[in-house]
């Protein structure tokens, strides 16, 4: 059995939770998960509530989303996190430019965690004040060659869309090598 | 669709960046909360057309009196000549009557509407709304200003520091040339002390290295370079990994200060990449 990982991450309310929750085949999304090693680094907090939800593949092969916590106090946990992972999709509430900046930060950080294929998904684009993706690339400085998609974290087709986009990403990747 | 947000979080030099960059049509309209005013800014593909702000007459004949070709009565002559008449109208009776050079009306229409967008510059609170496609400027006459002298202006006189503090966090950072300059660079007005960080600009020196050589001050740089690349002149070079882990091959084998980190594919097969994508699509 092999299992595969692709991180969710973005600013606090971006719809990480609500993107698992709609591809997700668990219906446990958010989990408290027990951290035990890792518990001595913030010695008061035990446990992290974190979004956490899987698609098999086929009999041998399981795919784990898994959403970055939305507190501070966690950072710690995305470099645990980003270990492995296929890809990460970073997640923008299109209609809240005071979260962008915090994105772009949240980006380099996961970028300099592990330099594996990511996209940018423009969330919450069924909302009438939703920034269009375009203005996001530039808003953001998002690279040429990295992808950044439309989406709506409540609709399982949008979503499937971002997961695909994130995976063609890499496939494009092994071509080029 | 428009875009819409507050000045706190989102402010005029970046709101000017996004119009330029994305060469936008349509009309800002900005509220300050401090001043209690509003003002709008019209722009045509990336470039400003028009401005007008609350408190601030932009009738032509006021906007000539204001730039010396006009006196006051004469202003008071003309308005009650041509009472109502739209300033395209009256600036056609004045050049046609030969009291009026075509030069004049560009200069002075230019120069309130840079008046207009350095005042705003100052504006650090209150909201703002991009329309697309709406243009308010009927029967108005309009100018066509490139927006990278405008943002590299406009932030020389920025006052405010801490946004600076957020916009460049990390001074160890290299720059590079944008790749697709809106604007050729000789065509942006630079100070001299702006030409002397622009020859330092090279993806192997960090900004601190570019402000030691030049002898800047930290406040002194981190304005230059916020300046350069809201004007779209500069790009930050995305620092490569910081602690290259051991066997994560290439990563860790990247030059620091070198190009912007370059995608590694994951450690798996194509095949299961296509297994993955194969299920997703039938969810
Ligand atoms: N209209 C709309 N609402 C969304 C979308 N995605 C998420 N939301 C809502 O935004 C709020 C925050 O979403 P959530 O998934 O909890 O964000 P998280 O903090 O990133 O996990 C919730 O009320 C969601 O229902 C979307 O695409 N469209
Ligand atoms: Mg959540």
């Amino acid at each position: 059995m092999q299992t595969l990982k692709i991180v969710v991450t973005g600013p606090f309310s971006s719809g990480k939770t609500e993107l698992i929750q709609s591809v997700s085949e668990i219906d446990v999304v958010s989990t408290d998960r027990k951290i035990t090693r890792e518990a001595e680094r913030i010695k008061h907090q035990t446990t992290v509530a974190m979004d956490f939800g899987r698609i098999t593949i086929d009999e041998d092969l399981i795919l784990y989303l898994f959403g970055t916590p939305g507190q501070k106090r966690f950072d710690f946990m995305w470099e645990i996190l980003s270990e492995g992972m296929l890809g990460f999709i970073v997640l923008v509430d299109s209609t809240r430019p005071e979260t962008f900046r915090e994105a772009r930060r949240i980006l380099d950080t996961f970028r300099s965690y592990s330099p594996v294929p990511y996209i940018v998904a423009a969330n919450k684009q069924d909302l009438e004040d939703a920034w269009p993706p375009g203005d996001l690339r530039i808003v953001l400085r998002i690279e040429p060659d990295v992808k950044v998609v439309p989406c709506v974290a409540l609709d399982k087709e949008s979503v499937k869309n971002v997961l695909l986009e994130l995976l063609y990403s890499i496939l494009e990747l092994m071509d080029e090598e | 669709m428009a875009l819409k947000g507050r000045l706190e979080d989102f402010g005029i030099t970046q709101l000017l960046n996004l119009i330029n960059l994305a060469r936008k049509t349509g009309t800002l309209y900005l509220q300050n909360t401090a001043s209690d005013k509003s003002s709008y800014l019209c722009f045509r593909e990336g470039k400003l057309i028009y401005a007008t702000m609350e408190g601030m007459e932009d009738n032509l004949p006021v906007i000539l009196q204001r730039n010396g070709v006009f006196t006051a009565d004469q202003v008071r002559m003309i308005q009650s000549n041509m009472p109502g008449k739209p300033d395209r109208d009256i600036a056609q009776v004045l050049i046609t009557s030969g009291r009026l050079q075509p030069q004049q009306v560009i200069e002075s229409v230019r120069s309130h509407v840079l008046d207009v967008v350095y005042q705003v510059f100052s504006w650090y609170d209150g909201t703002f709304r991009f329309e697309p496609s709406k243009l308010t400027v009927k029967g108005k006459i309009t100018t066509s200003i490139a927006l990278e002298n405008v943002i590299m202006e406009g932030s020389r006189r920025l006052k405010e520091w801490e946004r600076l503090q957020d916009e460049l966090p990390d001074l160890d950072v290299a720059l590079k040339f944008a790749e697709r300059p809106t604007t050729p660079l000789r065509d942006i007005n630079l100070s001299v002390e702006e030409w002397r960080v622009i020859s330092f600009i090279n993806p192997r020196n960090t900004i601190r290295q570019i402000a030691q050589n030049n002898n800047m001050g930290e406040l002194q740089i981190r304005k230059i370079v916020y300046s350069l690349i809201q004007a779209g002149v500069v790009e930050v070079v995305r620092p490569p990994r910081p602690v290259a882990a051991p066997g994560r091959g290439k990563a860790g084998e990247r030059e620091a200060g070198g190009e912007s980190a370059k995608m590694r594919r994951p450690d798996v097969k194509r095949g299961i990449v296509q297994r993955l994508i194969g299920r997703i699509r039938e969810l």
